[in-house]
This record gives structure tokens, sequence and C-alpha cells, in this order.
């Protein structure tokens, strides 16, 4: 069973680790908008828009 | 020219240089909103960030230096479509945030060290009927006491803090009980490990703590979101006042006006600030005050009450501090004599405190005292009677009226009422009579046009469109008939007299009957109707007068019969006068009514109703309905009230429809009996628990067993509290046009 001696630490600091990344993600003020955080993510205008150079693929047959 | 409006007093600055504004903004309906805005303001010189709340309909601006104008902000927001309205969060609010943060806190440690001491626990109890050697045996218990003492020292610290309170109070709270089940729990296992037994209890102690706080946080969460649209509709009522000084004319919020100050009220205006007019003649509408709905003529030297609307003439008034207005002071006097008595009431969790403490208590010491004469040692019989203390431990208990709160508050939410007190279902539940205010509760805030069918569609429709260039009351109660119309341009609005303006070569007049040259209709109007004021129209010789009156909420009627219905005694009291009292009461089919009531009255009458047995739950939204609305067992306001009527009710309800009260009353009814049952379900969980705990039975797997089973029982139960969502959907398409943003009542739920 000297498993155990390394293996519980391990187990325990996975859990502490999870610990303080919740209690971080708290403090930096992450909970304080969650519907917003949610529909953030579907704001595409941060995305670089592509190469003007590069011509429009051809749309694939079949599918619009 | 428009005063200059300074926003000083809503910024804050922070120690460290950097500048705060918060914005509470109208029409953020869509995540596109988000982006619109804060890529909107991002080009705005020298603003440090702006960030979207959209759980709150808030934005943040931050900004260090003076380079940077808010005013800018909230132009550049007006641009793009969107009516910001600067607030500060009130301390209440503050308060909130920071528990919120602190019990999840909490919430993370205690589930962090559950999970941990679970894994270790599972690992015993199964080597227990295994083959696990006592060294590791001891090994997993150590790890877990470890774990569980910061953890209990940690995550315990709102039951504890509560716990000790009460004592100090000599009161017994369920956080009695709740702590010294948990202590007793990690003493007695930390007892246990030290001399190498079979059983350790960590785990219940840690994971009851897990649930309560689960219950606790949703029920904070809840009663956040509730109070920031409260605090949201209040920044949008606006609450400037205009203040004159040698540096000329200021906009400031209501908050930065000091006595002495002398404030101009422009006519629309709700008088901002208690003081004496010094300037100026005009009428006021005081109906928000007393609720009198027929006006009073003003003039230098009178004494005016903040929340009155000026009517018709631009005022100067000197600022005074509140507490010299006698009226003011006596509501604030019965306000507070009120508030004290209801203090005294006791919830239905805290009643159920006292009887079960004892008996728990009292439980566990003949327990300890049976077994001690049947022949037990000293050591068994106190683990035994422990492990009654550690099974009856009130985690079904105590999770049996938050659970249904927090459902019954989203249920509340959804129907457009946002509850106050925390103990507001229970009391709102327990009423039998249902006593009205009329002005504004009954009735709309705002008078409404009295025949529309009346009247040429196409007039009315032009009248009502010129009316848009009023601030005129009564303009601004005919505007209202202006569908998605625009206003003309270049009205011309002449003070007291009324608008003009010249479109496609006509010249349209609307005001008041003299200015229209229409003088002898509306004599004739207003003898066949006395209640009702007059408003002109002209467009080149065609006339038309308005009757204005105070309307009836569209569903009052449906409303009362429903109350009528489910047995609910009605009665109407009012401090305006008999004639439009008796007319909404006939109108209603209310036989029980007062007029002319002043606050005290409506407190005898209250107190009159008490001593008959009765439970009362008072509507009202006048400044005189204050200390009515605190005397009562329970009280509700609408959003449009008075402040100090608002701060007295225990729930405000949106929109101008009575129905959210109805709907309110009948909510609260069914989470209480839910809140009895799961009370009952609590007690025979504990009539099967204890007889095992006292004969000796009970292991840490039973307990944990038991004690997880029965709070997902009462928190299943609870979740019964929620109204069924096709009903939901039904009323909240009938009533699209309700002041809340249609994404508030959608969202509600979510």
């Amino acid at each position: 069973m000297t498993v155990l001696l390394y293996l519980v630490p391990i187990a325990l600091g996975l859990g502490l680790l999870g610990l303080a990344a919740f209690l971080w993600s708290l403090k930096s003020g992450q909970y304080d908008d969650l519907d917003g955080a949610a529909v953030r993510i579907l704001d595409d205008a941060d995305v670089a828009p592509p190469p003007e150079t590069a011509p429009e693929p051809p749309p694939a047959p079949g599918r619009r | 020219m428009s005063p200059a409006v300074d926003l000083s007093a809503f910024v804050e600055t922070a120690p460290s240089g950097e500048h705060r504004l918060d914005l509470a903004v109208e029409g953020i309906t869509c995540a596109a909103c988000i982006g619109d805005i804060e890529r909107g303001l991002a080009t705005l010189p020298a603003l440090g960030s702006a960030r979207v709340n959209y759980t709150h309909r808030r934005l943040a601006l931050t900004w260090s230096g003076e380079g940077f104008d808010p005013l800018a902000a909230v132009k550049r927001l007006a641009e793009l479509g969107y009516r910001a309205h600067p607030f500060r969060p009130s301390r209440q609010e503050e308060i909130e945030a920071a528990e919120t943060r602190f019990l999840l806190r909490c919430l993370a440690v205690a589930g962090f060290s559950a999970m941990n001491i679970m894994l270790l626990s599972v690992s015993v109890w199964s080597g227990n009927v295994t083959d696990i050697t006592q060294e590791t045996r001891d090994l997993f218990h150590w790890l877990s006491a470890i774990i569980a003492l910061p953890a209990v020292a940690y995550a315990g610290r709102p039951f504890f803090i509560n716990a000790a309170r009460a004592l100090r109070n000599r009161s017994m709270t369920m956080d009695v009980p709740i702590s010294l089940g948990v202590c007793l729990a990690v003493g007695l296992s930390l007892y246990e490990t030290i001399h190498s037994a079979h059983h350790a209890y960590f785990d219940s102690a840690v994971m009851l703590l897990f649930f309560l706080l689960l219950g606790r946080v949703l029920d904070q969460a809840m009663r956040r979101r509730t109070r920031a649209v409260a605090d949201n509709l209040m920044a949008m009522r606006g609450e400037t006042a205009v203040v004159v000084d040698e540096n000329g004319a200021r906009e400031v919020p209501v908050r930065a006006v000091r006595p002495g100050d002398s404030v101009l009220v422009r006519p629309g205006d709700r008088i901002a600030v208690d003081g004496v007019v010094v300037e100026g003649r005009s009428e006021v509408d005081a109906s928000l005050v007393t609720g009198e709905t027929a006006r009073e003529a003003i003039g230098p030297g009178i004494e005016v009450h903040a929340g009155t609307l000026n009517v018709s003439g631009a005022l100067t008034v000197r600022a005074t501090a509140p507490a010299d207005a006698s009226l003011i002071a006596e509501v604030n006097r019965l306000v507070a004599d009120a508030s004290e008595a209801r203090s005294r009431y006791l919830r239905l969790a805290d009643r159920a405190a006292r009887i079960y403490s004892p008996v728990v208590h009292v439980t566990a010491l003949l327990t300890c005292i049976g077994w001690l004469v049947a022949g037990a040692g000293l050591h068994q019989a106190l683990v035994i009677a422990i492990a009654v203390l550690i099974i009856t431990c009130p985690c079904a208990l105590a999770l049996a009226v938050p659970a249904t709160q927090v459902v019954a508050a989203g249920s509340l939410f959804k129907a457009g009422v946002l509850l106050q007190s925390p103990d507001a279902v229970e009391r709102i539940a327990a009423c039998d009579t249902v006593v009205f205010d009329k002005t504004g509760t009954l009735t709309l805030p705002e008078p409404r046009i009295a025949d529309r069918g009346r009247h040429d569609p196409d007039l009315l429709a032009m009248a009502s469109r010129l009316a848009l260039s009023s601030r005129h009351p009564l303009a601004v109660a005919l505007a209202a008939e202006a569908r998605g119309l625009k206003p003309f341009a270049g009205a011309e609005e002449r003070a007291g007299e009324g608008v003009v303006v010249a479109a496609d070569g006509v010249e349209m007049r609307l005001g008041s009957p003299v200015f229209c040259g229409l003088e002898d209709e509306a004599a004739r109007i207003l003898a066949a109707d006395p209640e009702a004021t007059a408003i002109a129209f002209r467009r080149g010789d065609r006339g038309e007068v308005f009757a204005l009156r105070q309307a009836l909420r569209p569903d009052a009627k449906e409303v009362v019969e429903t109350f009528r219905a489910r047995g609910y005694a009605l009665m109407i009291l009012s401090g305006d006068r008999e004639g439009p009292v008796a007319a909404a009461a006939e109108a209603l089919g209310i036989d029980a009514w007062r007029s002319a009531c002043r606050p005290a009255d409506k407190i005898a009458l209250l107190d009159a109703m008490k001593a008959e047995g009765r439970k009362v739950l008072m509507v009202g939204d006048g400044l005189n309905d204050a200390p009515a609305l605190a005397a009562a067992h329970a009280s509700m306001s609408p959003v449009t009230a008075a402040h100090v009527a608002q701060a007295s009710a225990d729930a405000l309800f949106l929109g101008e429809k009575l129905a959210p009260v109805a709907a309110g009353a009948a909510i609260a009814r069914k989470a209480l009996a839910i809140m009895r049952q799961n009370l009952g379900i609590a007690v025979v969980y504990n009539m099967i628990a204890v007889p095992l705990a006292m004969a000796g039975h009970v292991t840490p797997l039973i307990a944990a067993a038991a004690m997880s089973g029965s709070s997902v029982i009462v928190t299943l139960n609870a979740l019964r509290a929620r109204e069924d969502r096709s009903r939901l959907l039904m009323r909240s398409r009938r009533e699209a046009g309700s002041v809340v943003p249609p994404a508030i009542e959608a969202r509600a739920g979510a």
C-alpha cells in the first residue's frame, strides 16, 4: 500500500489546484456577469477578417 | 436652454486615482448590444475601459486622469440608441455583493473538502467490510481530519457567526443546532481518530455544510438579481434636480441637493426635494403624496413636498431639511413605529427551530442516560448520543424553507414581483384580507383619455403627436396615445398656454381650452364629468376637447374578482375625496371603502382589523400609505410608488397591470404550503432516523446516505413551487406592454 504515500498527495494536490483556480476566478470577477459570458463568445467582431487577397472558396455543391 | 448635467456625484475615485462611473442602460436586449456599446465607446479619447454587465444591464466606465468627460459617453450611448442613467450602487447592494462572494468562497472550500473526504471515507467503508488494515484506516482518518478541520473552520463561519449572534440575543435560529451538530461531529471524529476507532464522521460534517451553503448561495443570488433590477428601475426614474447658484443652473442627483439650495422646477417635473416656494406660481398634483387627485394652487411661501408633480408654471424652491416638513416627519415617525412591530415577526424556519432544538437535545441526553442505565460505558453512551445529534442535524429542516423560498422568488420575479424582504413570501401567503389604496394603485399613476371611442381617430393621432413636444403632465398623458409617431418638427411650447406648430401650412394648437378657443365645449364636458381635466386641440377650423381622468388599471376589475373568488376580504382606503373613491369602489364592486384617510387613520383601521384576527395585505403607493404599508401584515407597492412607500413595502410589482399582485399572492400561498410540506418531510425523516440512532445502529455510511437523501427529497419538492411554464408564457405575452424590458422577463427564469 506504499503507493498511497504518493497517490494521495497527488490527488489532494490536484483538488487544491482546482480550488485555487476557482477562488482566483471568483476574485477576478468572472462570476459577476454569467449571462454576459455566455453571449460574448458568439460575438465575431473581435476575429480578424480573412486576408482580402485570398479568393472566396467556391461554394461546395449541395450546400447553402 | 437645458442646464448642464453634473455627473460628478456619481463618479467614484479609487485611491489609485482611477475613476469609475456605473450606468444603468436601457435597451440592452441581445448579445449584439454588448459589442455595439463597447466598441462604440472605445473610440472616445482618454477612456480607460467600458465593460457591459449583461446580467444586470449595466455599464462600468473606468478612466484615470482628467482627460475624459463621462458626459461624452452618455451622449455617445444616446447616439447609438441606448439611454444611460448614472447611478451609484446602493449600500445594500454592495453589502450583498460582498456577502455573495463570501458565501461562494465558503461553498468552494466545503465542496473541495467534501469530495476529498468522501473519497477517503468510501475507501474506509468498503475496507471495513473487507480487509483494510488498522494503519491504512488511521492514515485515512488522519488525512480526513487534516482536510476537515480547516475546512469546517473556514466554511462554517456563516453559520457559526449567526449562531453566536442568536445566542447573544437569547433567541433560537436554525444556525444554532447546525453549528452544534457540525462541531460535535468534528470533535467526536477527532477523538475517535486519535483512539484508532472504526468510525469517523468528518464526511457528514462537511457534506452538511456543503448542502446548506448551496441553499444560501442560491438564495443570495436570487436576492441580488432582484435588487439589481430594483436599483436599475430607480436609476431610470432619473432622480435629478436643477440647482441654481452663482455659476448658473446645473442638473445634479437629488442626493447632492443641500438644504438652502435653490432648486428650479420646470412644469411637468416632480418636485425632488421638500422645500418652500420662493418664486413662481403653479398648480401641483400631490396624488403621490396624499392620494388627493384634485390639483392645488401654490405660490411663494407655501411648503411643498418631494414627490409632488409641478403642473403648470416654473417654480423656484428653496430646499429645507426633510424633517422640517410636518407630513414627512409624521409619516417617518409612524413608519418607524410600525416597522418595529413587524420586526417581531418570527419566521417559519425559526419557529420550527424553537420547537426542534429542545426536542433533539433532550432526546440525545435521554439516549446517553438510557445507555448508561443499560450498562454501557461512558464512551459508548456518549458516542451514540452524539450520533443522534449528528443524524438529526437539520439538513432537511434547514433546506426546507430556503429552497422553496428561492424557487418561489424566481416565480415571483417572472410574474413581475420583486421581493424586498426575505420573509415576504410567508407573510404574503398568510394574508386573508387585501386593502388597496386608490390613487396610483387601483388607478394608473398618470391620467388617461376618458372616452377614446368618442374622438375622431385622425384628430386624436395628430393631437397626441403634437403632445409629444410638451412637458405638461396632461400633454404627456395624451402623448401616450401616440404609438410610434414622431414629434412635429418646429413645435413651440408657450408656458402656461400650450404648444403650437405649423405643419402642411395649417396651424395646430394643443393646450388649455382658452388657448384653442374651445372654452364652451370644455365647460360642457367638465360639467358632465367633474373628476376629469380638459385639454383642447385645434387644427385650422376643427377643434376637439379631450377629457383626461384617473383611469383604473386595465385589469383592476379582473384582479379584484380573482381575489374575491379566492375568498379574500377586500377594502379600499384612500386619502382622496369621497366622490372619486366611491366611483372606483362601485366600478370594482368593493363594498368596504373609506375616503379622506390620513396616514394615522389608515394605521388605526389596520390595527382594528388585526384585532379582529385578520391578516392584511396592504397595496399602496403614496407617501401617505407608507406607515400603513409598514404596519400591515404584508405589503406591496407599484414600482412607480414614492420612495418612502417603496422602502416600507415587502414587495414591488412592475408594469401597469395589477395582475402581479394576484399572481404574487397565489405563488406565495403555494410556496407556503410547500414549505410546510417540506417541514413535514423533515419530521418524518427524523422519526425514522432517530430511533435507529438511539438504538446505536447508525454508522457514518448510514448517516451520509440518510442526510443526503432527505436533502435531495426536500429540494426536489421545493421545485414544485415553480409556476407552470405554459401558463406563464401566456401571461407574459399578454403583458407585452409592461415596463420590464422583455429580455428581463424572459431571462428571469434562467
